[in-house]
């Protein structure tokens, strides 16, 4: 058994990529009000939205029961940084790259099938199954971020 | 490998080596004297379709290895640098890529003649099972290999089905890592499937050798299934199995060589003409067409594991099949039920092809709910119950009588099945066609057809127009200007593409000052891109990427939908790429009141969503010819469109021509191979 790993374990990232993979810092400070900028992560897309008022409340003053993916506002951004959302741009019906500020939800709208996703992420209308996922990410300082 | 041999060789060298190994006792046991059914159909000589094939794969992939490059940012250049610049390079290739849907074709043949006439039956259960480890191993060959070329189908192909595996509970994403050896699919991804693709074809090989073992250990079944008993019911391999089975392959061949000469492209994808971006995927994700029923499987599943559980079954169920279908009586000819019941299984199985191709939505996915359900209920239900409650009609007593007897009904039920598959195959592309866009008008081509050429005034005057417009924002960088005098191009003689090419400031360096400088440019550079790099592109076209140009013709197509791709085949029509860039250029109008548009874009009708980024490019009188042509945009849209074909395949003049050589002599072989096995199974029938 032992003699197999090697064999096995050649296949898994290697030194570099893994390197690669750590945990990266991203400075807020040229995102204005209303924009947002596409980071790679891993090879993943990730949205950084620095939302507007309008986009926040009306992230927050949606019925919950509605939803397809219930989850509040709340627990979709990090405390004391509301404006701020962090999600992986991966649609969840069938892994598209949707794009920001578009559809009706003030959010992201996925080209391929229609799925629109409102300003937290959330899916509201189209296939897709789930809302966009979190990264793992906290806080540096109130403009940085670090993710991984 | 059937028992000692009788070979008695008068070759003193070959009595030596005979001796000593015995090899030339075994070839001719095994392919010369071997006993074969004497009633053995066509469908039979797939066999030896099917090992032509595995050699053509091999040898042309071993040479194609030599000139590929498996490096993500090298792979789809090298590939494109095979076909353009490697001798012969565009034929090797097609060869490949065509011969992989041939493989598939003829495999596919294969399967279902073992169906029909119960090849899996007792004693031939290793046989089939061995036969659905190469159907599997040639699954895993041909989805590493569709990854090897690196456009966009490749990589997000590779991500979709890599992302199957991390459905596994608890183990599944590290799975997927281990596959990728990376966070997603990426460079070691290609070299690890590179690799792969090189060794899997030596063990399908290893493996069909041993399929060819026990099927001289157990013998050919035969359309009759009964087994052969005296003398009378066979006859030696060769010459008659032989001259058969070169008939059936060079039958197999003109049809291989109409996809090689004159449709290499039909059975791609045209996303797969954009290299790979991580960052964009392709509105519809579809796999080649051999993996489409599968597929089909996968999506009209809800949940992920079973639908990742119900495709891997719908495989592995086959290798069941000899205790699944517990009948005596081998062949379905003699099953009134099983008969129409196979036959409506291929169609199910054609179905689930349509669907697999379809868009996931409405009623494309009840349809392949309820044809997933009827794929396994013929497997596990049908076929154990048919056992039990039919009652098959008497078995001739051996091949001999089967021979002599005649049956004339076979082609009327055929015939049947076929209507009712394409009833409803019409019935099914009929519905659910809402959102339908304006597709671009058909233009006539001086390239279209079997003897189409480029008209080379078009190509002259294309390129004046690429020069002075297009190339503002638009690269061509797999053009060199070298090209502009290649045979089958714009005509120019080799001093006139100097000159052209001396027009252009190439950046050149580092000097011995360790400096970067400019110079004229020469015949072996490409044409210099606009932009440095993606983002300055982005940058100065408001946020959109100008498209490289280079494989526009062949990377742009749109849906033919049902009937229309079928009658392609036979017409030859591919020139969805030089019909679409015509209309986009000429498909400019004024927003309809009740569309929107985002800021910065324009109304298009023929451009997919209609907001195209680019401003109208071309307007009438915008450049002028000197040749006398009329300076308006139709001329414009028709030369432009010309020369971004030619771009795309500058070879296409040599392909063509070469291909009605080689039609004219596999036509004549196989007319020859025809006559020849008349006489040869003269006497045996």
């Amino acid at each position: 058994m032992a003699t197999l790993w090697p064999f096995v374990s050649q296949m898994n990232p290697d030194a570099s990529t893994i390197a690669a993979g750590a945990p990266i810092e991203v400075d807020l400070t040229p995102i204005a009000e209303g924009q947002d900028i596409k980071v790679f992560w891993r090879g993943k897309p990730i949205y950084i939205m620095n939302r507007t008022k309008k986009q926040v409340e009306e992230a927050r003053s949606v019925q919950l029961s509605s939803l397809p993916d219930p989850a509040t506002d709340q627990s979709r951004v990090k405390e004391g940084h509301e404006q701020w959302l962090v999600v992986i741009g991966i649609c969840t019906h069938l892994g598209c790259i949707p794009i920001a500020h578009e559809g009706n939800y003030d959010g992201f709208f996925c080209p391929c099938h229609g799925s629109q996703y409102d300003s937290s992420g959330r899916i509201r209308q189209g296939p897709a199954p789930a809302n966009l996922p979190l990264p793992p990410y906290q806080f540096v300082s109130d403009t940085k971020i670090q993710i991984g | 490998m059937s028992g000692p041999s009788d070979f008695q060789p008068t070759n003193p060298v070959i009595k030596w080596i005979e001796r000593r190994l015995p090899i030339f006792g075994l070839v001719h046991s095994s392919f010369v004297a071997y006993p074969t059914p004497r009633n053995l159909n066509y469908w039979w000589t797939f066999g030896a379709i099917l090992s032509m094939m595995l050699g053509v794969q091999i040898l042309t992939g071993v040479i194609l290895a030599m000139h590929y490059t498996p490096n993500a940012d090298l792979a789809f250049r090298s590939v494109e640098a095979i076909v353009r610049d490697v001798n012969y390079g565009w034929l090797l290739r097609n060869m490949h890529a065509a011969g992989a849907s041939m493989f598939f074709f003829a495999v596919y043949i294969h399967m279902f003649r073992g169906l029909y006439y119960g090849s899996y039956k007792e004693p031939r259960e290793v046989l089939w099972i061995l036969g659905v480890i190469i159907y599997l191993l040639m699954m895993a060959t041909g989805f590493m290999g569709y990854v090897l070329p690196w456009g966009q189908m490749s990589f997000w192909g590779a991500t979709v089905i890599t992302n199957l595996f991390s459905a596994v509970p608890y183990v599944g994403d590290s799975i997927v890592t281990l596959l990728w050896g990376g966070y997603s699919v990426g460079n070691p991804t290609l070299n690890r499937f590179f690799s792969l693709h090189y060794l899997l074809p030596f063990l399908i090989a290893g493996v069909v050798v041993l399929h060819v073992w026990a099927l001289h250990v157990a013998g050919q079944n035969n359309p009759a299934g009964v087994e052969a008993k005296t003398e009378k019911d066979t006859v030696p391999f060769t010459p008659y199995a032989t001259i058969k089975d070169a008939f059936g392959v060079s039958c197999f061949l003109i049809f291989y060589a109409w996809f090689i000469f004159y449709m290499p492209n039909y059975l791609g994808d045209a996303d797969n003409y954009i290299p790979a971006n991580p960052g964009v995927t392709p509105a519809h994700i579809v796999p080649e067409w051999y993996y489409l029923p599968f597929y089909a499987i996968l999506r009209s599943i809800p949940n992920k594991l079973a639908g990742v559980i119900a495709m891997f079954s719908a495989i592995i169920v086959l290798a069941f099949l000899p205790w699944l279908d517990t009948a005596k009586t081998r062949s379905s000819k003699y099953r009134p039920l099983a008969k129409q019941f196979f036959w409506i299984f291929v169609v199910v199985c054609v179905l689930l092809g349509y669907l697999g191709a379809q868009p996931p939505e409405g009623i494309y996915v009840i349809a392949g709910r309820i044809l997933t359900v009827c794929y396994f209920a013929y497997f596990l239900i049908l076929l154990p119950l048919l056992s039990r409650i039919e009652t098959p009609r008497p078995v001739p007593n051996s091949i001999a009588d089967d021979v002599l007897a005649k049956y004339g009904k076979k082609a009327a039920s055929i015939a049947v099945a076929f209507v009712v598959a394409g009833g409803l195959v019409a019935g099914g592309a009929q519905n659910a066609r809402a959102d339908e866009q304006e597709t671009p008008p058909s233009q006539a081509w001086s390239f279209a057809g079997p003897f189409g050429k480029y008209d080379r005034g078009s190509l002259q005057r294309g390129l004046k127009i690429y020069k002075e417009v297009c190339s503002n924002c638009h690269a061509l960088s797999y053009i060199a200007f070298r090209n502009l005098a290649d045979p089958g191009g714009p005509g120019y003689s080799v001093a006139q593409a100097a000159a052209f090419a001396s027009d252009y400031k190439i950046k050149d360096g580092p000097n011995d000052q360790g400096d970067m400088f400019e110079r004229p440019g020469r015949p072996a550079d490409y044409f210099p891109s606009p932009f440095p790099n993606e983002q300055a592109a982005r940058a100065a076209n408001g946020g959109g990427l100008p498209p490289d140009l280079s494989l526009i013709a062949k990377a742009r197509s749109y849906e033919r939908g049902f009937p229309w791709f079928i009658f392609d085949f036979f017409t030859q029509f591919q020139e969805q790429g030089p019909n679409y860039v015509s209309a986009i250029l000429q498909g400019y109008q004024k927003r309809p009141k009740e569309v929107t548009l985002p800021e910065g874009t324009y109304y298009n009708k023929y451009f997919p969503g209609h907001a195209i980024k680019m401003p109208q490019p071309l307007t009438n009188g915008q450049v002028t010819f000197d040749d006398g042509s009329p300076a308006t945009l139709p001329q414009y849209a028709h030369d432009i469109a010309t020369f971004l074909m030619w771009a795309a395949e500058p070879q296409m003049e040599a392909r063509k021509h070469l291909g009605l050589q080689v039609f004219v002599f596999l036509i004549i072989f196989a007319g020859l191979m025809y006559f020849t096995k008349k006489k040869v199974w003269a006497d045996a029938h």
